[in-house]
């Protein structure tokens, strides 16, 4: 099975761990992972500040990118959420919307491509360790993936499970949000963080960057002890 | 504009909310004791889902047909001898309801719960010209007996206010000697509204909703105070936003099952009440004389427009106790009467965007409003239509925001510069990285790096890695 790799801008820049991870993974499933080299920004942080031109030059871009892949996958929920939106952004439009469309379909979160395209509930990973899991707003609301990162953990050998307190509230990044409002999205990550110290887990797991760069930004200010790992990282551990 | 509340800055009223800590520990009770009971509540009907479909489509379809439904309804309260204003404004509103209170002689006036008449400043504008005015709903009561107080959610106006608080302000303006027990508390309240609705001459309700067919209208309590407001004094007047229709008592019935479940976890509220004109020869009780306000307040600018799924609203605040903005900030940062998220959508299209500016982007677009809102409206999707009006048609984004952006566009259009644009970040960012960390970044990462640390960009790219991978044979 071909798979088009989606990194994400974040994953690129700030996460190349993320990224490998993904890679080693997907092709230990026995996927064949291509990475399209002419991929950019999927376009949110532009769509989400209102920045409509602006963010359709990147979700053209995109969207020929990606076009005659088989399959598209993200190590992110939230960019696969802004995939998804894009027939809504280009609704009427003769050329753009059909492609969209077409590019909306094959596009899946690595979590959701594993347990529903691939039909893998077990990846045969292992981690020995007590973690928590953060739900990322735009994978669950958006997206409507809850299950699936939650079935693939569960059959990871030596990992111990804590549910996060309060684990659907944001986390206060939102993109351009985070330095905004700053002043409210400092209150909203430390009542996270109040939240997963709770759970005295060792790790916690997201499966955007955004939100993860967030929470262990503000981890790592605060000298917590708390490790912030990516779910593709841990289901890449053997 | 009537509905503002507050300090101007927007920036000091998110300060102060943040610093009013008993404010926040009230708050998070409640979304949190609010939430898992509309959460049972939803869950005891075993299709929510399709409720909030049913719900959805009665509205939109009352609000394709609104002028159809408000000329049935005024054609049935005129026929039952009532007497309908349309108030294009809240001026309008306003004198019609002064010229009714002075053509009576009236003094007292009761109030139940409404919305609207915040909206329009009523109480204000009625004391001005000599009446005396009382909020009959305990929460409202709370919020008048403490100097007019505004309220910081639209079900339950005092939530930002906890019991001992209650008891100082009852102490200090009522003379109260009793404890802060809510028993008690409510008692007292109640032993001074009796008299008030017995001396009252004047009644004014708003109204859950208006049902065409019969002209009636629908109030929904736990309280029971809006029953004695319409039928203790001889004259009613009842104020309402003018997309608050049901068709029929069945459109009604779903409707007011989605608001108790949504607004307060309840399968039905204590009172639902449904009136209809003025007391017949026949009855019993009931005002001699009955007049609905129906007040646009710049509705029909948002009938047709790409906001028009916010008028589907019934005011249950669902989309409040679900809003992980409000639950730091509360109500009152807001600036209006209307908060939260429906707040940040609907007054900045009912008070404009200049003093309202900040309102559409004082959330993370989490989604959570969306996904508990009964009727559906597209709650996060309407801020980010906001946010590009500010941005496209209004042009009041930041310049530096706007430049950002731009490079963002051009950067996008083309993958060269994407790339060349990522692979300059480490360079461009080394003076600012100690470690693999960033702690104190320039420009849009100050605001960031104040707060929390911001990831050095790798050397090696991820697509970098890749390529080289690719290279060496190891794929």
């Amino acid at each position: 099975m071909k798979v088009a790799l989606f990194a994400t801008c974040l994953v690129d820049l700030f996460q190349s761990n993320v990224g490998k991870a993904t890679v080693e993974l997907l092709e230990h499933l026995g996927c064949e992972v291509e990475f399209p080299e002419s991929q950019v920004c999927c376009g949110q942080p532009a769509y989400n500040s209102g920045y409509l031109k602006e963010s359709k030059e990147a979700m053209k871009r995109m969207i020929e990118t990606f076009l005659d892949a088989e399959y598209i996958v993200s190590p992110s929920g939230s960019c696969i959420a802004m995939f998804r939106e894009y027939p809504h952004i280009f609704k009427g439009d003769p050329e753009w919307e059909p492609k969209a469309i077409k590019v909306a379909e094959k596009s899946f979160e690595l979590t959701e491509f594993i347990v529903d395209v691939l039909k893998v509930e077990d990846v045969g990973a292992a981690f020995d360790a007590s973690v928590t899991y953060h739900t990322s707003c735009h994978m669950t609301r958006l997206l409507g993936v809850r299950k699936a990162p939650m079935v693939l953990l569960k059959n990871v050998k030596g990992l111990r499970f804590t549910e996060l307190p309060g684990k659907e509230q944001c986390c206060g990044f939102g993109g351009t949000f985070s330095v905004k409002m700053a002043q409210i999205s400092e209150q909203m990550v430390d009542e996270k963080v109040c939240h997963i110290e709770e759970t005295e887990a060792e790790y916690l797991i997201g499966a955007d960057a955004g939100c993860l760069m967030n929470i262990g930004g503000r981890i790592q200010r605060k000298g917590k002890p708390i490790k912030v790992l990516h779910i593709a990282e841990i289901l890449n551990s053997r | 504009m009537p509905m503002k509340i507050g300090s101007n800055d927007f920036k000091d009223r998110v300060e102060e909310g943040i610093n009013d800590s008993f404010m926040r520990k009230a708050v998070a009770g409640a979304q949190e004791r609010m939430g898992s009971r509309r959460q049972d509540a939803a869950d005891q009907l075993g299709n929510w889902e399709d409720w909030r479909s049913h719900g959805e489509e009665i509205r939109q379809h009352v609000l394709e047909h609104l002028d159809y439904y408000l000329k049935e309804l005024s054609d049935n309260i005129a026929s039952r001898g009532g007497h309908v204003f349309f108030a294009q404004t809240p001026a309008e509103a306003n004198e019609y309801i002064k010229n009714v209170v002075e053509s009576k002689g009236a003094k007292k006036v009761v109030k139940s719960k409404s919305m609207v008449t915040e909206e329009i400043n009523l109480n204000s504008y009625l004391e001005e010209a000599g009446c005396e005015v009382t909020e009959t709903d305990l929460g409202e009561y709370i919020l008048q007996v403490d100097d007019h107080d505004p309220p910081s959610h639209i079900v339950v106006p005092a939530l930002h206010k906890n019991k001992e608080q209650i008891r100082d302000v009852f102490t200090e303006k009522l003379g109260y000697q009793k404890t802060e027990k809510p028993e008690e508390l409510a008692a007292h309240a109640r032993a001074v509204l009796r008299q008030k609705f017995l001396e009252a001459d004047i009644g004014i309700t708003g109204c859950n909703f208006a049902v065409a067919e019969t002209g009636s209208f629908c109030l929904v309590t736990n309280e029971g105070n809006a029953d004695l407001v319409t039928a203790l004094p001889k004259t009613q007047i009842t104020v309402m936003g003018m997309e608050r229709i049901v068709p029929t008592f069945v459109e009604l019935e779903v409707l007011v099952s989605l608001l108790t479940r949504s607004a307060v976890g309840q399968k039905l509220t204590s009172y639902i009440t449904v009136l209809t004109g003025p007391r017949e020869q026949n009855e019993a009780d009931g005002p001699e004389e009955f007049h609905l306000v129906i007040v646009d307040n710049g509705r029909s600018n948002i009938l047709g427009s790409e906001f028009q799924s916010i008028l589907q609203c019934i005011r249950c605040g669902a989309c409040i106790n679900a809003c992980p903005v409000y639950r730091h900030i509360g109500g009152h940062s807001y600036g209006s009467i209307y908060s939260g998220p429906i707040g940040a959508v609907l007054t900045p299209l009912l008070g404009g965007y200049e003093e309202n500016k900040e309102l559409p982007y004082a959330s993370t677009l989490c989604g959570a409003c969306t996904e508990v809102c009964p009727v559906k409206i597209p709650l996060h999707g309407l801020l980010l239509k906001h946010r590009e009006q500010i941005v496209e048609k209004e042009g009041k984004a930041p310049i530096s925001e706007k430049l950002a952006m731009k490079a963002f566009g051009l950067g996008a259009a083309s993958p060269f510069l994407y790339k060349l644009g990522t692979k300059m970040a480490p360079t461009a960012m080394n003076p600012f990285v100690s470690g693999n960390t960033i702690s104190k970044g320039p420009g849009p990462l100050k605001a960031w790096t104040e707060i929390r640390e911001f990831p050095a960009p790798h050397k090696e790219r991820f697509r970098d890695w890749f390529k080289n991978r690719e290279k060496d044979g190891d794929a």
